[in-house]
């Protein structure tokens, strides 16, 4: 059996620089290999700009590899005929750390939750906003949430909705590209018991970035840890991770904020 | 940014004075005029009465009424100049910032060899060439404004297409034209309007400047730009007929203006609100 998604020496390059200077190539992503199994709860912890968020970009299909390959049960998604490629796309979906940027601020709630479930069920507009009330409720907010629009939410409510859109195509892969980090400590705990939960519930695997290692010591049962442009270590818990004694790790250490109460 | 123009004077002002010039262009044939083409030698340079309201000029023909039929000829291009301009730069800065690459390269560089024709210019060519009209300063116009609004728009896209909430469309399986359609034109469409509302006066400008010289608009059929060359020779005796439709290029010009000013003022700040 194939994991669920993987990633093998998949590369990745950014052009930099402008017309006048000199072009140069930032190789951020240097020979990745990832496995992700149903049901894995995996932590992704580095340095802020050592291309974790590219690596979640190019696992969701929104980047190809300019080198290596993205596999989704064992079939490389980019020579994937068209129903299994339909597939994984229902399959692995995301939530990001911008909240304020990602959703349309000129669609209601509802709307927002309704659009994979209209893309990939073929449900009506009136039909999968409907569809998105009870979504809502599992993520702790009201069904008539559903008719409201960005700006009356708190971003922790909104965080829920981008929650609920990711459930809704009911995946079986969700990553969290720094999903909490832009919320505040009490709202960050109660987002995270919901990802928690829903985890639990759905069996869900995920793959959730971070670059707070108490954050992902708290919620993730597996750690792996990127530097240098490939993972250079994934171990089952942050202790362990901790005791490699790799240099990122310490500098990760360093930069937590000084221990707050409660989480 | 609705709210905001709500409470704006100089808006609603040059809404109110955009609207009366508007129902005058749009209704100057249900008004009851004398025909504007109408020569009279007779009655020539007449001074204000009930039956002539602005008098009339050189040939005896109602000068209010030429008026109002020249602005259906100032707004009515104009228009037809911004829905060409808009419809076509919209096209392809889209297709420039969406697909990037060789493709926008392309586009990009046909956009910096249209840049570099001056609009009286180009207009001039186009005469030569196909003779005077309306038609031909359109097209000139149009040949050298869309390249500058097709790059606003690949601007715009690019900065949109790597936004999260589109990268979330893409996850969540909206095709490519979707996005355009339902996440990236909604976001356009309040940028093209303040545009073009600021580039409305400037085109009208070009429009009357370019009849002014014999170029475009041509006699008997009333413009402003050619009322005003027809009362040259007045200038002295009869000014008044330089005067109104100087005033009627101005007035509108300006009330474009305020209204343009006014509503990227307002969408400024609604930028402001949304990146806090
Ligand atoms: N679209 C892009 N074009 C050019 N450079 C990029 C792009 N996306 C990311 N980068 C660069 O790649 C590096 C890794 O970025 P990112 O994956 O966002 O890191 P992280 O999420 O770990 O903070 C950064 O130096 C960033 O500037
Ligand atoms: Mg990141």
């Amino acid at each position: 059996m194939s994991a669920l998604l993987s990633l093998k020496n998949v590369h990745r390059r950014y052009r930099r620089g402008g017309f006048f200077t000199r072009t140069e190539m930032l190789h951020v992503l240097r020979g990745v290999d990832l496995e992700l199994e149903e049901g894995a709860s995996l932590g992704l912890v580095g340095r802020s700009g050592c291309g974790k968020s590219t690596l979640g970009r190019v696992a969701l299909g929104l980047e190809r590899p300019d080198k290596g390959s993205v596999c989704f049960r064992g079939e490389d998604i980019a020579a994937s005929d068209p129903a299994s490629y339909a597939e994984f796309r229902r399959s692995v979906q995301v939530v990001f750390q911008n909240v304020q940027n990602s959703v349309n601020p000129r669609m209601t709630a509802g709307e927002i939750v309704a659009e994979p479930m209209r893309n990939f069920f073929g449900l009506s507009k009136a039909e999968a906003v409907e569809r998105s009330r009870p979504l809502l409720e599992q993520v702790g907010l009201k069904a008539s949430d559903a008719d409201k629009r960005p700006t009356q939410f708190s971003g922790g409510e909104l965080q829920r909705v981008c929650i609920a859109r990711a459930l809704a195509p009911k995946p079986r892969v969700v990553v969290f590209d720094e999903a909490v980090s832009s919320l505040d400590m009490l709202v960050q705990a109660r987002v995270l018991s919901l990802i928690e939960h829903i985890r639990d519930e759905q069996g869900l695997a995920f793959l959730f970035i971070s670059h707070d290692l108490r954050v992902v010591a708290g919620l993730c049962r597996e750690v792996a840890l990127m530097a240098d442009g490939v993972i250079a270590a994934r171990k089952s818990s942050v202790k362990e991770l901790v005791a490699t004694g790799h240099p990122a790790i310490g500098e990760l250490l360093a930069s937590l904020p000084p221990a707050a109460p409660g989480r | 940014m609705m709210r905001r123009l709500f409470y704006n004077k100089i808006f609603w002002a040059a809404a109110i004075l955009l609207g009366l010039i508007g129902a005058g262009a749009l209704f100057a044939p249900q008004m009851g005029l004398p025909d504007p083409q109408e020569v009279n030698l007779a009655a020539k340079l007449l001074p204000p009465s009930s039956e002539h309201l602005l008098g009339t000029d050189h040939l005896g023909r109602d000068v209010l009424s030429r008026l109002l039929y020249g602005s259906r000829v100032s707004l009515g291009s104009v228009f037809i100049i911004l829905l060409l301009i808009v419809t076509f730069s919209t096209l392809a800065g889209s297709v420039a910032g969406f697909f990037g690459g060789v493709i926008d390269s392309a586009i990009m560089r046909t956009c910096d060899v249209f840049l570099t024709f001056p609009t009286i210019i180009l207009a001039m060519f186009f005469i030569a060439a196909l003779g005077t009209g309306l038609t031909n300063v359109v097209i000139a116009i149009f040949f050298t404004h869309w390249a500058w609004y097709a790059r606003i728009v690949r601007g715009i896209v690019i900065s949109l297409k790597n936004r999260e909430y589109v990268l979330a469309a893409r996850v969540a399986g909206t095709s490519r034209g979707r996005i355009v359609a339902r996440h990236i034109l909604p976001a356009l469409a309040p940028q093209l309007l303040v545009l073009s509302t600021l580039d409305i006066g400037h085109m009208m400008l070009h429009v009357a400047g370019l009849s002014f010289l014999g170029l475009g608009v041509q006699p008997p059929t009333p413009e402003w730009g050619s009322m005003i060359n027809d009362a040259r020779q007045y200038i002295w005796t009869q000014p008044q007929l330089l005067i109104y439709p100087g005033l009627a290029i101005f007035v509108s010009v300006m009330a474009f203006n305020l209204l343009g000013d006014a509503m990227r003022d307002a969408s400024d700040f609604s930028f402001a609100e949304v990146e806090s």
